[in-house]
Parts: structure tokens; C-alpha cells; sequence
């Protein structure tokens, strides 16, 4: 007995070659790029040069710039921590997990999502790298060096040094793992080089691609490293947001003191991840013209993602309301009341609406497949995501045990000064990773050209309809 | 092996016909010298008659030192070298150490099998591969046959196998 499957969308479409792919994707590399990429960099540059004055201001005068008070000592840079963090999370998971799960849908989206959460963690590592207020003496107090060099070690027991191994750990294997992919295709635009005779590029993405030449030998190795970095990637991935996490539940803080964080904390990790991922890929898909490697097929498949995860965070939201008030802890149920009816309920219902309403409108066919949708809601989630990091942080200590210390948390100019320098950080690199280097797999993408191209896909119908 | 120069250059566009290629010319008792292709083609390394990579055995002894590293630096420093008491707790309590121990081992077991692989691979940033065809990073199998190694055949023999074996070229390729 013979049993067919349905068939599936194919994952290339408009009948592209292998040559194609080179020539699609090599040619941003070798073109000049266009108008509107020296727009978005010059866009990008501003807001990083003035996030630098502001980011110079706070190391210069101290931390007393940011909006903090006694009561409220966290905000503004631990929520955009965790955020920029988050964000990361959604590259790992496509390069990583999907590659276990064998899902190939990943290959033409792995690199752009690779790099977006590269560029994401240096975002992340500037707020506790800034918070310490005097960053030269960082290595004192991150790293286990003993205090002035004469007793004390780093405190293992604590969660932020936890962070600090996890943050620069992930930070080098998520590197490693993505330089490791673009080997091969440096290799691509050096031979391209060479038969062009453009010895300068060829010399330069000759030692990019570590003298790549491509052998059988080579190749059987480089699949078993991509498979075992993957292997190490997927615990390591949600080991982070996991210790990320820790920071707040390993406190006894009401509100933060939750079993759930973990879990909760991953899942929406990866929801903000891969809304970033679509804010940025289809903006990358029309400029670059894309639309055949990531087709809309490619764009539900991140969506229906966008809803598992969406659901799950939807789900702790609850299940924390619940929790609060059936635990009896009156600080506990206090602290979620707070949150929900308080001076914050602003803040608690945008996130409600951003993270747990709006995605659920992705059940809809035609809102899934619908770029002009997926965009504004791949941003609504991110602003979403924004909320629950500020909500968790803010809501749970401005009202503390002590109803005289009750306060507001009202940032200053250096505190978006210092967000806006990590979107100009961010958008920078990526625009930057995007004129040189090749924003999408070509080794991966071509080992499906045959067999997953529209070509063979209709081909494929023809035989099972006649059969 | 580097220094031999004369090799004849089959070109293959397409993969299945590769991997059937690289069977009949093994059969023909032709020595491959490497077949270089643009994307790792499934198969070919046994079709070559290739031993599964140890890489995984690097990163699993990698792993193990990244454990016991990080074990013996947070025993040693807390437990021995400057014993505190934080939150009233035992001086050392393997629970807390073990997310760094977990971290670092993530880190010695990926970076290690990266270098290892590297340097078996003879990956560097400043050396320029030798290359037979330039089409090999773009869209065609390249199959290198060292004419050194296979004396009892004249080019122009394995030039007709390749093509026999499927290949749309065969070319010589002299290195100087």
C-alpha cells in the first residue's frame, strides 16, 4: 500500500535554477546599493549618534540621569534588556531547533534571523553593560576575577552573574554558528569575484570564506558541526531566557517570585522573536525582491508560529492572574490588582491587547497570508512584548511594602535617548549585514532547488492526479 | 599530495547523476581525488567511500572539559579558596553552579569542535584554495582526478569514463 501525502507548498518558487539562486542573492553584495538603503543608514546613523550623546551624558554624570528613583530602581534599561534579548531568541530558534526538526522552511529565513539576533543580544549586553555606571571596572564585578585582585570571587549564587555567562555565551555560539553558515557562501561571491575579475572583492571574501573550496570531505564535516551546533544551540537557547528569568523569580519580590517565569519568559521570547523576524524580512524581502525565496507560504508558516506562542504567553497571563489570587498571598494578589486596576492598568491593558488579542487574529486565512496584516501586527506584537517586560519590572516595585515610598517611574530624555541608541546600533549592522553580506543561505536554498521548487512540486500534482 | 599538478576535471550539473557518476567511475577503478560541489550533496561522502567525521567525539570531549572546568573554578573558588556565606547557605551547593557549569560547557564543546574542524579542514583566513573550477561555488559538481595516482589509465581514458558517467565536461586542469 502506497500512501501520498498532501503536497506541500514549495519553498522556491518561479522556477529558479541553482544558478539563479547565486546570481539573486550575490548581486546585492555586488551592486551598488540602492537609494533607499543610504536613506535607511542615514536614519540609522542619527538616531545611533544621538543615542551616543545620551549614552556619553549617563557614563559621564552617572546613572542619576535615567529616571530612577529609591523606589524604583529597575526600568526603563532592564526592560529593554529583556526585550532585546527576547528578540534574539526567534534567530536560534529557526537556525537551531527548526534544523533538528528537519523543518527546510528555515533555509532561505536561518541567515537574516541568524544575524537580527546577533545584532539584538549587543543591543541587550548595552543596558547592564551602562547600568554599572562605571563600565571600565565591569570585569571587577561581571567576570570571576577576585575583588581588586586579593579575596573575594564573583558570587555564583547570583542570578546576574548566571546572565553574564549565559548573555556572552550565547552571544559566541550564536556567532559562531552564523559565521560558520556564511562560509560557503562567501565562496560564492569570491569565485563571482574572480570570473568578473574584481581581484579586491576576491581577495577579501577569499579570507571571509577562510579559503573555502568546497570538497566532499569538507562538506561531511561541516554538516556534522551544523548539526551538533544545533544540537548545543536548542538547550542553550532556552537556558537563557530561562536565567534571564531567574533574575526576577529567584527574587522575593510579589510579582516576580513565579515558578512560571521560565517557560513563560521562552514562549515569549520566541513570539517577539519571530515578529521581529517578519518586520524585518519583509522589508528585506521587497527592497532585495525576494518574493521567490520567501513567499507567503514561508510568511504563514512564521505566523502560525506567532499564535502558538502568542497563546501560550496569553495562557501564563491568566494563569498568573490566578495564581495570585488562589495562593492566598495578600502581597501576591495585591501586586497583580495592582497591575490590572492600578496607575499602570494603561500598561497592563496594551499588553493584554498587543500580545494576547492580536495575534489570535492570525486563525484567519486571510490575514495570515496578508503581508500588509502580518506587518502591522508583527510590529503591534513587539510593542506588546515591550509592555509585559515594563509591566513585570515597573508595576511589581513601584507600590513596595511601604505606602510612603509608593512613587511613579517617569523616564527621562536619557532613557529613551538610550533605547533609541540601540535601534540606531540595531538597524545599522543589520542594513550594514545586508549590503555585504548574503542575506540568505545559498548552500541551503540550493540543496531544495530540486526537489522543492515549483517545478517539481506541479509535477508532482500532475503524477498524483493521474495516479 | 598538494604538489601534484596535473588533474582532469569532470563536470556534473546535476546531483543524482553525481552520485550514480561517482559509483561508475569508482567502478571503473579510477581514483577520485575530491568532488567539489556548491551544497552538500546526501550521499556522496559514502558514495566516496568516506568514514563518518569524529568531529562529534571532539565536541563531546570539548564539553566534558568545559564541565569540569567550570566545576572545579566554582568549588575551588567558593568552597575553598574564599569560603562565604551568602544567604545562609552551604559554601558550596552544586544547584546554583549549575547554570554557569551548563553555560561553559555549551561554549568549550561548540568552540572547540569549531577550531578542531578548522584546522582538519585547513580553513584559514589567508590561504587560497586550489580551485578547479570556479563554477564549483556556484551551480556545477566539480569530480578531481589526479593523474598521478592513476597511471595505469591515460587521460584520455578517464575523460571518456567521465563522460560515460554522466559528466557534460572533462577538462585538464594543470596547476603550475
Amino acid at each position: 500500500m502506497q500512501v501520498v501525502s498532501g503536497v506541500r507548498d514549495p519553498l522556491v518558487t518561479g522556477g529558479k535554477t541553482v544558478h539563479d539562486v547565486s546570481h539573486d542573492i550575490s548581486r546585492h553584495v555586488e551592486n551598488p546599493p540602492a537609494k533607499s538603503w543610504y536613506l535607511a543608514m542615514a536614519v540609522s546613523l542619527a538616531l545611533l549618534g544621538y543615542g551616543l550623546y545620551c549614552v556619553f551624558m549617563v557614563l559621564w554624570n552617572g546613572i542619576g540621569m535615567w529616571g530612577l528613583n529609591k523606589t524604583v530602581g529597575w526600568a526603563w534599561d532592564i526592560t529593554n534588556f529583556v526585550w532585546w534579548v527576547g528578540i534574539g531568541h526567534a534567530g536560534t530558534l529557526i537556525s537551531a531547533i527548526l534544523l533538528l526538526f528537519r523543518q527546510k522552511w528555515r533555509m532561505s529565513i536561518n541567515r537574516a534571523a541568524e544575524a537580527m539576533t546577533i545584532f539584538a543580544v549587543i543591543c541587550a549586553a548595552t543596558f547592564p553593560l551602562i547600568h554599572m555606571g562605571r563600565l571600565w571596572l565591569g570585569f571587577y564585578w561581571a567576570l570571576p576575577l577576585p575583588n581588586t585582585f586579593g579575596s573575594l570571587w564573583a558570587n555564583f549564587n547570583s542570578p546576574l552573574l548566571w546572565d553574564v555567562f549565559a548573555i556572552s555565551t550565547y552571544f559566541t555560539v550564536s556567532l559562531v554558528f552564523w559565521y560558520i553558515g556564511l562560509i560557503p557562501d562567501f565562496a560564492v561571491i569570491r569565485d563571482r569575484a574572480l570570473a568578473q575579475g574584481n581581484q579586491l572583492r576576491a581577495t577579501i571574501y577569499n579570507a571571509l570564506s577562510f579559503g573555502w573550496e568546497g570538497g566532499a570531505k569538507t562538506w561531511m564535516r561541516y554538516e556534522s558541526v551544523a548539526l551538533i551546533l544545533a544540537g548545543l544551540s536548542t538547550p542553550l537557547v532556552l537556558s537563557v531566557h530561562t536565567i534571564v528569568s531567574f533574575d526576577f523569580a529567584t527574587s522575593i519580590i510579589p510579582g516576580w517570585h513565579t515558578t512560571i517565569f521560565p517557560p513563560y519568559f521562552v514562549a515569549g521570547a520566541i513570539f517577539s522573536g519571530f515578529a521581529m523576524v517578519l518586520t524585518l524580512l519583509l522589508i528585506t524581502r521587497k527592497v532585495f525582491k525576494l518574493e521567490d525565496y520567501i513567499t507567503i507560504y514561508h510568511i504563514e508558516l512564521m505566523n502560525i508560529i506567532i499564535i502558538v506562542t502568542g497563546s501560550i504567553v496569553g495562557i501564563a497571563y491568566i494563569t498568573e492572574l490566578f495564581i495570585s489570587w488562589y495562593s492566598g498571598v495578600e502581597y501576591e494578589g495585591y501586586a497583580f490588582f495592582n497591575r490590572v486596576q492600578g496607575p499602570y492598568a494603561w500598561a497592563y491593558w496594551s499588553m493584554m491587547t498587543c500580545n494576547v488579542i492580536s495575534p489570535q487574529l492570525f486563525w484567519f486565512k486571510k490575514i495570515r497570508t496578508s503581508l500588509v496584516a502580518t506587518f502591522v501586527l508583527s510590529i503591534i506584537v513587539n510593542i506588546g512584548m515591550w509592555f509585559e517586560r515594563f509591566v513585570i519590572i515597573v508595576t511589581s516595585i513601584h507600590r513596595d511594602y511601604i505606602p510612603s515610598s509608593w512613587t511613579m517611574f517617569h523616564p527621562t530624555m536619557y532613557d529613551i535617548g538610550e533605547y533609541l541608541f540601540t535601534f540606531g546600533l540595531f538597524f545599522t549592522a543589520f542594513f550594514l549585514f545586508a549590503k555585504f553580506f548574503p542575506v540568505i543561505n545559498m548552500a541551503e536554498v540550493k540543496s531544495i532547488v530540486k526537489h522543492n521548487s515549483e517545478k517539481v512540486e506541479n509535477k508532482k500534482v500532475a503524477e498524483s492526479t493521474h495516479a | 599530495m598538494e604538489t601534484n599538478k596535473n588533474f582532469i576535471v569532470g563536470i556534473f550539473d546535476d546531483e543524482d547523476i553525481l552520485l550514480e557518476g561517482v559509483e561508475k567511475v569508482r567502478d571503473k577503478g579510477v581514483k577520485i581525488h575530491e568532488v567539489y560541489t556548491p551544497f552538500p550533496v546526501h550521499g556522496l561522502d559514502e558514495a566516496l567511500g568516506y568514514k563518518r567525521s569524529r568531529l562529534p567525539i571532539a565536541a563531546f570531549l570539548f564539553g566534558l572539559t568545559g564541565t569540569s572546568l567550570a566545576l572545579t573554578m566554582q568549588i575551588w573558588m567558593l568552597g575553598i579558596d574564599w569560603p562565604m556565606i551568602i544567604g545562609g547557605k552551604n559554601f558550596v551547593s552544586l544547584p546554583p553552579f549549575i547554570p554557569v557549569t551548563f553555560e561553559l560547557t555549551v561554549l568549550l564543546a561548540a568552540l572547540g569542535m569549531v577550531a578542531t574542524f578548522m584546522i582538519v579542514s585547513d580553513l584559514k583566513p589567508y590561504k587560497w584554495p586550489r580551485q578547479f573550477d570556479l563554477r564549483s561555488t556556484d551551480d556545477k559538481h566539480v569530480m578531481a582526478i589526479d593523474l598521478a595516482i592513476n597511471t595505469n589509465l591515460s587521460s584520455d581514458d578517464i575523460k571518456r569514463i567521465l563522460k560515460e558517467a554522466g559528466a557534460s565536461e572533462a577538462n585538464d586542469k594543470n596547476f603550475e
